[in-house]
């Protein structure tokens, strides 16, 4: 109905453009994750596009420069961005596996989103960084990415939990606490 | 239809009403002298009784069928890969414990496995280990050399995926030639045990899971102490280890069984202190008259917070 309608130079168009469509659910789906509680959003109107805005995100601030000579440095870009993806794939057909049901993709858009209460912690580490390094340096970092790892596995537990049978929660659930704990300490070792 | 009709159960009734009915009938007492019916449910002919102690009401009896019955997908269905994950969260917890508490004589693999091997346990267990390696390394490193003035801290991300090859790689191919090798002596001489190939996958896997703790406690920076958790470590895990092959090739011949077993040990033993030796870095004595000399200001530091 919006792609009939649309006209671009039109101000009586009262329908969004899909763009704008799209972005307002992406929007929404943030909302979602930022304050958790049961609802059916995020799978029932899944998209990739979030995680893709939230994975590109990551690697790009967690790539150390290629003039690096150092060769035990951090991760480069294709590092960050096949461990994201290659562990939510992952993640999804375990959980599959266990006899969950759930569909690959909705999974594969829980996980994705719940990355952003981390990509929130990189971006207050990185701010952090800039002032004086030392210890409360790190203690003030090492808070925030405890806090944005928690509210990450709350956040994807919600959405999650309910697909699972009864008896196979906790081996459902582990791999996603694996799964951000390692990308909490990509975020916490970070050192521009 | 005739062919349906036959295969319905024939209620045979009680013994004194049949042999009323037909006096001549020859009626044989199957039920022993201390047998009662099993279940008191409603009343059912002799015959009934029969068969369903034929079709199974013994535990023992049902899973065997099912165990038959379980694998029977072909192999490029998503449901045959689901048999190998086929376990509740307290029987991967009862195996976990299983290869903590090694109890001589008890087998790991026929008291906890059961013809039923999953690869959850040893995927995820490898996963943990690899990270907890990579990452308890790392921070070793990090602690042991803090205070130098010439060191700058690096995540050495590389050596994840060093670890992940390695401990795949063990986790796969030495299960595969061990089975490869018990399969040519089976051969030779008839073993009464015999394992399955995703059964041996799964004692090696889940008898790693003994190093995770083992690998973050090796961040204390003490040789010693070091040396002592791969001790205790190799003893509990090798011994899991020893104790399931051993009834495996305990029929051979003598020297064969032992070389097993002792190259069974002796590669568990190389992976733990290779990874000790690759991971961690030595702590040297000598840091700590450097640190004392050189005034650093975020040794001060370090040492005020």
């Amino acid at each position: 109905m919006a792609e009939a309608a649309e006209s671009p130079g039109d101000p009586r168009t009262t329908s969004p453009r899909p763009l704008m469509r799209d972005l307002k659910a992406v929007g929404k789906k943030f909302m979602h994750v930022l304050y958790p509680r049961k609802s059916n959003t995020l799978l029932r109107d899944w998209d990739l596009w979030g995680p893709l805005v939230l994975c590109v995100t990551l690697a790009l601030m967690l790539q150390r420069g290629s003039a690096d000579n150092e060769n035990d440095g951090g991760p480069q870009f294709a590092e960050v961005f096949v461990i994201i993806w290659f562990g939510a794939v992952t993640i999804t057909l375990n959980s599959k596996l266990l006899g969950g049901n759930i569909s690959f993709f909705q999974s594969l858009c829980v996980l994705g989103y719940c990355i952003l209460p981390l990509t929130v912690a990189l971006l207050v580490c990185r701010l952090v960084l800039l002032a004086k390094p030392g210890p409360i340096n790190f203690i003030v970092r090492l808070f925030v990415v405890i806090v944005m790892f928690a509210w990450s596995i709350v956040a994807s537990t919600a959405f999650l939990a309910d697909s699972q049978p009864p008896n196979r929660k906790a081996l459902a659930i582990y791999p996603v606490f694996l799964f951000y704990f390692v990308i909490s300490w990509m975020i916490l070792t970070f050192a521009p | 239809m005739a062919a349906v009709d036959d295969l319905q159960f024939e209620e045979f009734g009680d013994v004194a009403t049949s042999l009323a009915a037909n006096p001549d009938a020859t009626t044989i007492n199957i039920e022993g002298p201390g047998e009662s019916p099993k279940r008191p449910g409603p009343p059912r002919g002799s015959g009934r009784e029969e068969d369903d102690e034929l079709l199974g009401n013994d535990d023992s009896d049902k899973t065997e069928l099912l165990a038959g019955q379980k694998k029977s997908s072909p192999f490029w269905t998503f449901e045959y890969y689901q048999t190998f994950f086929d376990v509740d969260t307290y029987q991967v917890f009862d195996r976990i414990k299983g290869s903590l508490l090694p109890i001589p004589g008890k087998n790991f693999v026929r008291l906890y496995i059961r013809s039923n091997p999953d690869l959850y346990g040893p995927f995820w267990i490898c996963a943990t280990l690899v990270f907890a390696i990579a990452i308890s390394g790392n921070l070793s490193n990090f602690l042991i050399h803090l205070g130098e003035k010439s060191y700058h801290y690096v995540p050495e991300f590389r050596k994840v995926s060093i670890a992940a090859t390695v401990i795949y790689a063990y986790a796969w191919l030495v299960p595969f030639a061990l089975w490869g090798f018990l399969l040519w002596r089976n051969s030779k001489v008839m073993n009464i045990v015999s394992y399955s190939f995703l059964e041996i996958v799964c004692v090696y896997g889940y008898s790693l899971f003994i190093y995770i703790p083992t690998a973050i406690l090796w961040i204390i920076p003490q040789k010693a102490v070091r040396w002592i958790l791969v001790m205790m470590a190799l003893g509990i895990s090798g011994s899991v280890l020893a104790m399931t092959f051993w009834p495996a090739v305990r029929e051979d011949n003598r020297r064969v069984a032992l070389a097993t077993i002792v190259t069974i040990v002796l590669l568990h033993t190389l992976l733990s202190v290779g990874c000790l030796a690759y991971f961690f870095d030595a702590p040297e004595v000598d840091h700590l008259p450097t640190t004392a000399v050189v005034p650093n200001q975020t040794v001060t530091a370090a040492k005020s917070s």
